[in-house]
């Protein structure tokens, strides 16, 4: 059946046959149309944020959190352009989204208009595909199209440009059923290479699976049949920042996370293992650390659904291109299929070793005086909350590394934060989109002052929809990160590393009309954690802690991961050498 | 079987499937990619090249099947295997992108070149200019008393060749198409 609508009509009508409940937006000029045939339905909630990178994050955080894509709308110009670093963002970490930009009439493109700039262009690098559609009648189809793009294959952000007149315009409707695409990729993986992998399964001596974002992208099922084969063979398992949750942290299996500032046994078992089975991680510099002394006696397999992340750094053994849940149904299958044999006996020893590293005890602390150790702040947090129904989601710096040290999460979708880019501003946002996905669940945005500051408008979105976003900001009044690298890199000159001028949080919060909470002694945290669980409303909750407390474990860049700097006793003063200062 | 222990006729990606081991030996690779012909499809192409920093030796591009909607990007590149197979994967993961095929190592082809040599010359070089174009198959498409222009297809190494022999007798400018290229037999 084919209805006739207008464009803007169209972009509503496209959002609800792709089942989409929530947008977050900003209104503008060029976008006027739809935001005036918004007004006018009661299927679509439309989330006014204050700033176009806050959509963006909030889109990302509501699509990590549910499965489902996130949808922002924005305008012309400066709206668009605002988005660029969310897009990015979600590009970095294969996050679905679409996006929804206006543009100026189809007659003045090229003329350099008022809020005019070639977005497809602007945009082109950082999405997974764009599209300036210029007929009404290629709207609906392309809208279609956009969802199927960005939730198939490698998931990412596209951007739908929508000149002004092609929104009032009116055209023929397209449903989705009726739109074909030629983007349909590989799921299913090699059975040769499958086989082959099994075979390494049962002859290995030291494996160790290293899993990564690509598990929690491929589903739910995905996270199942991992638990499934991590249970069935009793390997170790640990993943990259952005997996975490798809294997639970109190699995019997789990050895915590890896890399820079990951844990130490994670690290010793990937440089010392003779099999490392990769599963939906692309070996990104913050795993490898110096690449030539990678895991070097190891035999690696690699899963993605991605052929470019296959051997563009790392060379594998194994390569097996396509989805996780996919190949690791048929890999199940295989190996059970050929007896369910490992090498028990030097699996058995492996985790001797591995269980000698656990007693290094990498992340211990001892919370002393009337300062909040940030690590106990997070310790506390964790344990106050961990029978919760619980999503976290994270700024970028110190914290981001502590918060994904010190909390424990069960399952995928939980634990959202900006790896690839480092977005500082990205964790308040993206909680008010987990927030709207997820009405009833505690949601928390673990943060530093700084990076909170940087979308600190959002307050007033959290506020007009009642969005119950706990704001836990660890406050040392530095740049944490930068700060420690100075220390270390930079003869401790802390260049421009103090946040100077520090808004009163408590009163910031009260000025949008939220609960503001100052903790600064580690005798009343519990409680004032507690007063913020209990408050039924957005919480700024300013927790003052050590100032110049660094971020440990690391592997300092340059460095092997058998290398490792271990807790506030260790030797870092030139710890990072010339070639590995150029690396960040 | 390659060092990798795909076997020849695998079901995985062609592009992919072709992977050779890792080694620093720079290669020249010819690449034909099938497009959708969208607005910015080559845009998409040349930014990647730009962005990942590969190297575009030469770029042709024209639309083969107007009905179906396709161009036809034809790319000489050079770097090492690995990056030549990152290249492959890379291109493959654009969506408007339809086929990657290397040229190189997939069996034999043929790769043609068109250039227009402008020579200016009188007397001996103009008789010389147009015995050696007669060599070279070379044809006259414009004449006036003291200049030729030439058209001469054929490989790169053909081109190159002509025009290190007409550098000597009044060569002024050279248009060249880039490289064209197909696979031999079906």
């Amino acid at each position: 059946m084919t209805k006739a609508m207008t464009g803007a009509k169209m972009v509503v009508q496209a959002l609800i046959d792709q089942g989409v409940a929530t947008v977050f937006g900003y209104p503008g000029g060029a976008v006027l149309p739809i935001y005036d045939e918004i007004f006018q339905q009661n299927s679509i909630k439309h989330v006014l944020v204050r700033h176009e990178q806050g959509a963006v994050h909030a889109a990302e955080g509501y699509a990590r959190s549910t499965g489902k894509p996130g949808v922002a709308l924005v305008t012309s110009g400066p709206g668009a352009t605002n988005a660029v670093t969310g897009l990015t963002d979600a590009l970095m970490d294969s996050i679905p989204i679409v996006v929804l930009t206006g543009q100026v009439p189809t007659f003045m493109i090229g003329s350099d208009a008022f809020q005019e700039r070639d977005t497809v262009g602007i945009t082109r690098p950082c999405t997974k595909h764009n599209w300036l559609v210029k007929e009404t009648d290629r709207l609906a189809p392309t809208l279609h199209e956009a969802f199927h793009i960005a939730t198939s294959g490698r998931p990412g952000p596209v951007v739908i440009d929508i000149p002004k007149d092609v929104q009032f315009a009116t055209g023929t409707y397209t449903e989705a059923r009726q739109v074909e695409t030629h983007y349909n990729p590989q799921v299913k993986g090699d059975m040769e290479m499958i086989t082959e992998l099994a075979k390494a399964m049962e002859t290995a001596k030291r494996p160790i699976f290293y899993t990564g974002g690509g598990v929690i992208n491929s589903g739910p099922a995905a996270s199942q049949l991992l638990r499934e084969l991590v249970g069935a063979t009793g390997f170790p398992i640990t993943s990259t920042l952005m997996g975490l949750g798809c294997y639970p942290a109190s699995g019997d299996n789990w050895i915590g996370m890896l890399g820079m500032h990951g844990l130490y046994e994670a690290n010793m078992a990937m440089h010392d293992c003779d099999l490392m089975i990769n599963i939906g991680a692309r070996f990104d510099d913050r795993i490898t650390g110096r690449l030539d002394a990678f895991s070097p006696g190891s035999k690696k397999a690699h899963i993605d659904i991605d052929a470019s992340s296959i051997n563009k750094v790392i060379k594998v053994d194994i390569p097996i291109l396509g989805d996780v849940a996919h190949v690791l149904e048929d890999l199940l299958n295989v190996w059970k299929a050929r007896g369910r044999k490992t090498d028990k006996e030097n699996v058995q020893k492996w985790w001797h070793q591995i269980n000698d590293w656990k007693k290094v005890d990498c992340l211990k602390f001892e919370q002393k005086g009337k300062v909040i150790k940030p690590l106990y702040a997070l310790a506390r947090l964790e344990e106050l909350t961990k029978k919760h129904d619980r999503y976290i989601t994270t700024e970028v710096g110190q914290h981001q590394m502590w918060a994904a040290q010190y909390l424990g999460f069960e399952d995928p979708n939980r634990w959202m934060t900006s790896g690839g880019l480092g977005t500082m501003g990205y964790g308040f946002p993206a909680s008010i989109g987990v927030q709207m996905g997820h009405p009833d669940a505690l949601v928390i945005n673990v943060a530093g002052e700084a990076s909170w500051l940087m979308n600190m408008q959002e307050l007033g979105t959290a506020m007009q929809y009642g969005l119950p976003v706990k704001q836990f900001i660890l406050n040392n009044e530095r740049l944490g990160m930068v700060r420690q690298w100075q220390e270390l890199l930079h003869g401790e000159r802390y260049s421009s590393s103090w946040s100077e001028s520090l808004p009163d949080f408590v009163k910031l919060a009260e000025a949008f009309g939220a609960k503001g909470i100052i903790c600064d002694n580690p005798d009343d945290l519990d409680d004032a954690i507690i007063e913020m669980l209990n408050h039924d409303g957005p919480v700024l909750f300013d927790c003052l802690v050590e100032k110049h407390e660094n971020c440990f474990p690391m592997i300092p860049s340059g460095k092997p991961h058998n290398e490792m700097l271990l807790g506030e006793n260790a030797d870092t003063a030139n710890a990072i050498k010339s070639d590995g200062a150029v690396m960040v | 079987m390659s060092p990798l222990k795909i076997k020849k006729g695998s079901t995985s990606h062609s592009a992919y499937d072709l992977r050779p081991s890792f080694s620093d030996k720079e290669e020249q690779h010819t690449l034909a990619v099938l497009v959708e012909n969208e607005p910015g499809v080559l845009a998409r192409v040349i930014g990647l090249f730009s962005g990942r920093g590969y190297n575009i030796d030469s770029l042709t591009v024209a639309e083969v099947d107007h009905l179906g909607h396709r161009s036809r990007i034809t790319i000489v590149t050079s770097g090492t295997p690995q990056i030549i197979t990152q290249i492959k994967a890379q291109l493959g993961r654009i969506v408007d992108v339809h086929k990657v095929n290397d040229l190189t190592v997939e069996g034999p082809s043929v790769e043609r070149e068109l250039a227009l040599f402008k020579v200016e010359g009188t007397g001996d070089h103009r008789i010389e200019a147009i015995r050696l174009a007669d060599i070279f198959r070379a044809n006259v498409v414009d004449s006036t008393l003291n200049s030729f222009v030439f058209e001469i297809t054929g490989t790169s190494e053909k081109i190159d060749a002509f025009a290190e022999l007409m550098q000597p007798l009044g060569l002024q400018e050279i248009a060249r198409t880039g490289v064209a290229a197909l696979s031999r037999g079906t």
